[in-house]
């Protein structure tokens, strides 16, 4: 299960960051989206890999990270999405208003000179 | 101390939280009501912060002492460990005193007309005032970061404030940058919570001496990951091209409020890399300081050949952040409780003159027919929005103008370059005098540090002299600039207590001082917030 969380982690951070290199602001936007996944799966790992391992305490049973999985990443990669959810769609509309003001998409407002 | 004063230390957060909503609610065609209510409310934050100061700094409602107070406040009385905090100590107590006393000048200049160019102004203002008084109150990594964020979007906002292609063109490098440096920011804090199990600054402090051999490697690299999230901020040399093209593209009143993001990376390198990786932190103890030092001297480097090379004098206030940021950064990078202190002096002084310089430029340039580049992209952009719609202009044309504005930009050009009598150069002196008096010989660094300020003074002494000759003295065929009282007070009282600073040094420099002392010494700050108990028997190990 490590190994593909681990790989899944490192295509989407790998797809993103060449996404991210290019010239249109439509790649650079989703190169931003699969780098915030990446992200979020990252933070989700770090409280370790476990299934069936709630993360909420039962009445009577003590609690124990051995028995149940870490809430903190839980609770942290769902404000993350939600921050980057909100941001990424501020950045569309920046897109779309660069684009009509411009007339391109290219990020920095006009094509190369070839 | 009374119940009341404990919940002051969240009133910085509050008020503007507040404020901004009511004023989303009022319609945009009631000026006066929204300007009354902006500016009561950035008013009652540079009281709250003047009172928080005095609190932390042991004056006012604890025991006076020279190791002042650090106040927690636990949101939802939750034990400290387990619940978020805020924490007001005299570092921040300065910055949340810095960040109101910028919004109310700046809030005070766009009154005039800048509040009038595009929709919502006031409440992205308020949103922008609560996300840096949040994070420089926050006592928690993940609570940083969504403050971070609070801080960001709002600044978003105001930098594309005014809309216009140049401002569009920057913002989308502006906001993919730091939509990147955020992302960076959540890898490096899960990294540090999966291996030391804990966000709380205070209590990762007392973790780090006893990590495993096998995880500090791994807990330091998610450190330096979160550094860069902070450098990016702060404009550190590879990573702050981005800051002069923003700065220069945004509208006036919000460049005034945004310079002091850049202040904000710095404030996060300054606490979290004393508290960290300080005298207690066994292996780790002084981790990335060099990279610092060396960052700082490049990016001094860099900003001072950007100061020399720019034409434009927007350009050129944003190059000049990128000079103090340098300076500031080799000086938290010597790692000495002295510089550190005259590094906060540099730091509150050429906050409050790059904020004033911003201000200035746009009364400067409106009275020059050659300088109308940056007025002609404005121009552009608002079509017919600049000229005042109904009220007409509010008061009249000040006489003496030239006048007030040479003397102002005189100040400014002494505040940025260093120069005695103003702040600037008390600043610089306070930094290199311990660097002096250190015994034995001095290392290359420190050479270089001093090198390094002295030929960035020279260098914007040059910049800022060729910008004032083309200004006030090389276009007399130029009108008189327009400009209203509400336009130059703003100005006056960021340069007036400039020089409050100066005559009353011996007062701002002891407070300085204790603040580095606390910084360095961070023992209180962890005290307070960890109980004693899990203090002394640490737990070590971590997450499973």
């Amino acid at each position: 299960m490590e190994i593909i969380v681990a790989l899944g982690i490192g295509v989407l951070t790998g797809s993103g960051v060449w996404l991210l290199l290019r010239p249109r602001t439509f790649q650079v936007i989703i190169g931003l989206s699969l780098l915030s996944y990446a992200v979020n799966l990252f933070i989700f790992s770090t409280g370790g890999l476990r299934t069936a391992a709630a993360p909420v305490l039962e009445r009577g049973v003590p609690g124990d990270l051995a028995v149940q999985a870490d809430p903190v990443p839980q609770a942290l990669v769902l404000t993350a999405i939600v921050i980057g959810f909100a941001t990424t769609a501020l950045f569309l509309v920046l897109l779309l208003a660069a684009r009509g003001l411009t007339g391109t998409d290219h990020v920095d407002g006009k094509e190369q000179q070839r | 101390m009374s119940d009341w004063m404990d919940h002051l230390t969240i009133a910085p957060i509050v008020v503007p939280l507040l404020a901004g909503t009511l004023l989303l609610l009022i319609d945009d065609r009631r000026r006066t009501l929204k300007a009354t209510l902006a500016v009561g409310s950035a008013l009652a934050m540079v009281a709250l912060a003047v009172l928080l100061l005095l609190m932390a700094d042991g004056t006012v409602g604890g025991e006076a002492g020279n190791a002042g107070v650090v106040r927690i406040y636990r949101l939802g009385d939750w034990p400290s460990l387990f619940g978020i905090v805020l924490v007001l100590d005299r570092l921040a107590a300065l910055m949340v005193l810095l960040t109101s006393v910028l919004g109310l000048a700046a809030l005070v200049f766009s009154l005039a007309h800048w509040q009038r160019v595009g929709p919502f102004f006031h409440s992205l203002f308020q949103f922008q005032l609560m996300g840096l008084n949040g994070a420089f109150l926050t006592g928690d990594l993940f609570n940083l970061f969504v403050f971070f964020e609070v801080m960001l979007a709002a600044s978003y906002g105001l930098a594309l404030y005014g809309s216009g292609i140049a401002r569009v063109r920057a913002g989308l490098h502006y906001v993919a940058i730091n939509l990147v440096a955020s992302l960076l920011f959540l890898i490096g804090v899960s990294m540090i919570y999966g291996l030391a199990g804990t966000l709380n600054m205070a209590d990762l402090a007392t973790r780090i001496a006893g990590l495993r051999p096998e995880d500090r490697a791994l807990v330091e690299a998610g450190a330096a990951i979160l550094g860069v999230a902070f450098l990016v901020k702060a404009g550190m040399w590879p990573l702050g091209f981005w800051l002069p093209t923003t700065y220069a593209a945004a509208g006036t009143a919000s460049a005034a409020i945004i310079s002091i993001l850049s202040k904000v990376g710095i404030y996060a390198v300054l606490r979290l890399w004393l508290l960290l990786f300080g005298e207690g932190a066994g292996d780790s103890a002084g981790f990335g300081g060099t990279w610092l030092l060396i960052g700082g001297l490049l990016t001094i480097a860099f900003g001072s050949m950007a100061v020399l090379a720019t034409q434009n004098m927007a350009r050129l206030a944003g190059a000049s952040i990128l000079v103090s940021s340098g300076t500031l950064l080799a000086a938290i990078g010597v790692g000495q409780v002295e510089v550190t202190g005259g590094a906060l002096f540099y730091l509150t002084g050429s906050v409050l003159a790059v904020s004033a310089f911003f201000l200035l430029i746009e009364l400067v340039e409106r009275g020059r027919e050659v300088g109308a580049d940056v007025l002609a992209v404005t121009r552009e952009a608002f079509g017919e929005a600049e000229e005042p719609t109904d009220d007409g202009e509010i008061g009249t044309p000040i006489p003496a103008t030239m006048a007030i504005l040479g003397i102002s930009f005189l100040a400014c050009a002494l505040l940025l370059a260093g120069l005695p009598p103003l702040p600037g150069f008390l600043a610089k002196f306070a930094m290199l005098a311990p660097l002096l008096n250190a015994s034995g010989a001095m290392p290359a660094t420190s050479w270089a540090l001093f090198a390094a300020l002295i030929l960035s003074g020279l260098a914007t002494v040059v910049a800022m002299t060729r910008a004032g000759i083309d200004v006030f003295w090389a276009s007399p065929g130029s009108e008189v600039p327009r400009v209203q009282v509400t336009e130059i007070v703003p100005i006056g009282l960021l340069l007036g207590l400039c020089v409050v600073m100066t005559i009353e040094a011996g007062t701002v420099m002891r407070f300085m001082e204790a603040t580095a002392q606390s910084l360095h010494g961070a023992q209180e700050y962890v005290r307070s917030v960890v109980p004693p108990s899990k203090a002394s028997g640490m737990t070590g190990g971590g997450a499973p």
